[in-house]
């Protein structure tokens, strides 16, 4: 039995529903979480970990009685300070949220109004609710605003949002959460939508300012090694049930359940590196550009080269330029000076002016497989339409194409005849594998293809990737922010960082040290699978 | 700074534009078969009379000519004399504009917040029996042609009730109060055409913003929800909002004929309505002028409120 008085939030049971109302049937319940239950301890902080669907983000909303699109508690308890909120009224509630519970979303930068500034926003619940006059919320946001770190903490409030980084509004969004000193903050992947970089800064904030303040939380995120770096205990769900729910340590260090198991050891891809050729496929010799019509460089003096058959990675932050080179090389934006040869060929830099064999050879996958397909072709169109044009297939032979494109994707026949709308991330994503790959490219160009995905099913692409190289012999331009990634697939790495290559060779030789500065710190970003890793990072740096 | 440039290019647009008009207008009078001459005198004029009239006019000149010393005649504000009593447009029009202007500034201020506050009302009982309440009214309103709710008003609220005159005449001594009760009829006819564009306007814009991720936001601070549309909302819809309205104020100007013939006001629409049916091509030109004015003079006022109120134009980084 749990001492009632330091506990803070308890759910007991907790199932949460929705009405679904499908056009061809009846409208029906389904259930999104089921008999959920945990207790929260004052000051404590809960992982909610698992994929997208898993339920985390509705359970963290419950605990405000708040749900996405009729999503409501259908049974069970959610006791907050002992008192049950699954069935308060209206008024109850605008005293829960916002003052007893505050919530800090996935994208500060949407979850922020940019019609108000920020002082006025991190104090609004404050002073409605009268809890501190203006002036005294006011010094309050002030003072979390330097707890978090933020830069000139006085004056950064006067400012709008679209004035402010993405990683200071997400701490700018924790200080608003923590104005009205609330007993429950609930951060929904509150870094998931930041660079390494940045994310260490802000999960750094975070960690210090729950620690200062004495709140409990409930941190959801898909990524099991950020979780483990501030939670005390950790619960695992999948599909709105928990699977485990232990201390964080027991969760990381001996796992009991596969699909835990499974968790803990994502990205374990272990890829042979092979030895680039003399005569490279793909050489960008000097490539410097801007955006059209002004004279920004974002692209400053860029070479490297690609083997056939081989994966080149381009790791960068947001902003180092990487799409930029990805957009360089497709031809949508002519650089300013610099070359690219293709197979021993001068490309031409307009894509106008490109013939069909080059555009052919040389394909390309987006990492929003959602927009990069028409949401009104089937799969059978999309993955067929390349053949048609490239290869003037139709009919049966089109058909048998798409099939045999269909298999090696692992996706079968099945599929032909089904929208993007029905497929899952995963499934999308391997459609606009097997679309680049019905072109017969020699070179695809991978823009952050695995990043919008949930961990395991990233895994799956990647493998698939490296199993479509070995058996097509085809290279890959693989551009991403993610260093795992990259030490399972990559052959070759060139790191860039404001619109430079800072550091550019074989896997082996980026990835040993001495490093460079830049090099160092986006190693020692990346969360690791290990409790107190954090900490030592921050140490370090 | 960057926000001055785009309103400064924002009018430099407007004067082309309203440039181009004049010549559109000028060019369209200049098409019509007879001209000036004919008008005046007749169908039955001898030839010789014609040509006199002609040169006496100054219509041998070439169009080019006529366009120009017409135009810098407007510059200086002179709009020509009329036709049919040689008046001067100019004092006939200023007099007139002055009724349709006041008309329609007396309806716009009833009807401009009504439908903006119906439209937060309609979005806050969204799909109860308010919101379903308001669209049907307002829809209803304006499926009605507003000369069947002019004669509603005048036989319920002039005959039957006895409230306000049925007949809007205005005149220079009347005090402020005395024109309000006389254009009530006219103002309210109006305020009910103009009002449900306004209202399913805001109504959908602020649904719209509605969805995004900063009302949830709002929302979880414990907000009420008339706070959330109020304050987080319909800031963020301030733009589409406004060009509605602005458009709508153009038509409660320019639009106004019927309203006007019905309650017998001495506003612009009648006034154009008489000459045209003269063929008065001076007073037709000036009208439309004035007309195209206000239409391209409003929009303006959109656009640039639209550019002031982006808080990313206003506060670049």
């Amino acid at each position: 039995m749990v001492n009632s008085d330091t506990v803070l939030l308890d759910v007991r049971h907790l199932q949460l529903s929705a009405m679904a109302y499908p056009p061809d049937a009846k409208p029906h319940k389904i259930t999104i979480v089921d008999d959920v239950s945990f207790t929260l301890e004052k000051g404590q902080v809960l992982g909610l970990i698992g994929e997208s669907g898993a339920g985390k983000s509705t359970i963290g909303l419950a605990a405000m009685a708040y749900g996405r699109g009729g999503v409501h508690i259908s049974s069970g308890e959610v006791l907050l300070n002992g008192v049950d909120i699954s069935d308060a009224s209206r008024k109850e509630l605008r005293r829960i949220r916002g003052l007893q519970v505050c919530y800090v979303s996935q994208s500060a930068a949407a979850g922020f109004n940019p019609a108000h500034r920020l002082i006025d926003q991190v104090v609004e619940s404050t002073v409605l609710n009268r809890i501190a006059s203006r002036k005294d919320a006011q010094a309050r946001a002030i003072a979390l605003f330097d707890t978090l770190g933020l830069p000139n903490p006085e004056t950064i409030g006067n400012r709008y949002p679209h004035q402010v980084s993405g990683g200071q509004l997400q701490r700018v969004m924790t200080a608003m959460a923590l104005c009205s000193e609330p007993d429950l903050i609930v951060f929904d992947e509150p870094t998931t939508a930041l660079d390494v970089t940045t994310q260490i800064d802000v999960l750094a904030a975070i960690k210090r300012a729950i620690k200062k303040t004495g709140v409990a939380a409930l941190y959801i995120s898909h990524d099991l090694a950020v979780v483990a770096q501030v939670s005390d205990k950790i619960m695992v769900l999948r599909n709105g049930k928990t699977v485990e729910f232990d201390e964080t340590r027991s969760i990381i260090e001996a796992p009991k359940e596969q699909y835990t198991r499974e968790l803990v050891n994502v990205r374990g891809i272990e890829h042979e590196q092979k030895v680039p050729s003399d005569n490279p496929l793909l050489t960008i010799d000097g490539i410097s550009a801007a955006y059209p019509g002004t004279d920004i460089h974002v692209l400053k003096h860029v070479s490297m080269q690609l083997s056939a058959g081989q994966t080149l990675a381009i790791v960068g932050e947001s902003g180092s330029g990487k799409s930029t080179l990805a957009r360089v090389i497709t031809g949508l934006l002519p650089p300013k000076s610099g070359t690219i040869n293709f197979d021993n060929q001068q490309l031409p830099p307009y894509l106008k002016k490109r013939s069909r064999e080059e555009l052919q050879q040389l394909q390309m996958i987006y990492q929003m497989a959602d927009v990069a397909m028409n949401p009104r072709h089937t799969v059978g169109t999309i993955i067929g339409r390349p053949l048609t044009y490239y290869f003037k297939l139709r009919g049966k032979a089109r058909r048998d194409r798409v099939a045999e494109l269909l298999d090696s994707i692992e996706m079968g026949t099945g599929f032909t005849d089904r929208y993007p709308a029905e497929l899952s991330g995963g499934q999308k994503q391997r459609v606009c594998i097997a679309r680049a790959l019905a072109a017969k490219p020699r070179l695809i160009i991978c823009d952050e293809v695995t990043s919008a995905l949930d961990p395991l099913v990233a895994d799956g692409i990647l493998k698939l990737l490296l199993d479509l190289q070995a058996r097509e012999n085809v290279a890959y331009l693989f551009i991403t922010h993610d260093l795992a990634t990259v030490k399972a697939i990559a052959d070759s790495i060139a790191i860039m960082h404001q619109g430079k290559v800072v550091r550019y060779g074989t896997k082996s030789d980026v990835l040993k040290p001495p490093f460079d500065d830049y090099t160092e710190l986006l190693l020692s970003s990346v969360p690791q699978m290990q409790a107190g890793w954090l900490d030592e990072a921050i140490a370090r740096q | 700074m960057y926000i001055l440039t785009l309103l400064a290019k924002r009018l430099v647009i407007s004067a082309f534009l309203l440039l181009a008009v004049s010549a559109l207008i000028f060019a369209g009078t200049e098409v019509l078969p007879g001209d000036v001459a004919q008008s005046i005198l007749g169908q039955s004029a001898t030839p010789e009379a014609l040509a006199n009239l002609r040169r006496d006019m100054g219509l041998n000149e070439p169009a080019l000519a006529r366009y120009f010393s017409w135009l810098g005649g407007i510059a200086q504000g002179d709009l020509g004399t009329a036709l049919t009593n040689g008046s001067d447009i100019a004092d006939a029009i200023g007099k007139r504009l002055y009724n349709t202007v006041f008309l329609a500034s007396v309806a716009a201020v009833v009807a401009v917040p009504l439908a903006i506050g119906l439209g937060l009302l309609a979005v806050r009982f969204k799909n109860l029996w308010p919101d379903k309440l308001i669209s049907g009214t307002t829809l209803a309103l304006i499926s009605l042609p507003e000369f069947f709710i002019g004669y509603l008003m005048i036989y319920f609220v002039a005959v039957k009730l006895g409230w306000f005159p049925s007949v809007a005449t205005v005149y220079e001594s009347m005090t402020f109060t005395e024109r309000l009760s006389a254009v009530a009829l006219p103002a309210a006819t109006l305020t009910f055409v103009v009002l449900a564009h306004m209202m399913r306007m805001t109504r959908a814009t602020i649904l719209n913003v509605m969805q995004s991720a900063y009302i949830e936001t709002a929302e979880l601070k414990g907000l009420s929800a008339f706070r959330v549309i109020a304050k987080h909302a319909l800031p963020n819809a301030i733009a589409p909002i406004v060009n509605v309205v602005m458009l709508n104020l153009a038509y409660l100007v320019v639009g106004v004929v019927v309203v006007e013939v019905i309650f017998v006001y001495p506003g612009m629409g009648q006034y154009l309505v008489d000459h045209v049916s003269k063929r008065d091509v001076p007073v037709v030109q000036a009208c439309g002028l004035i007309f195209a004015a206000f239409y391209i003079g409003l929009n303006m006022v959109a656009d640039i409120v639209a550019i002031v109120a982006n808080p990313r134009i206003r506060h670049p980084r």
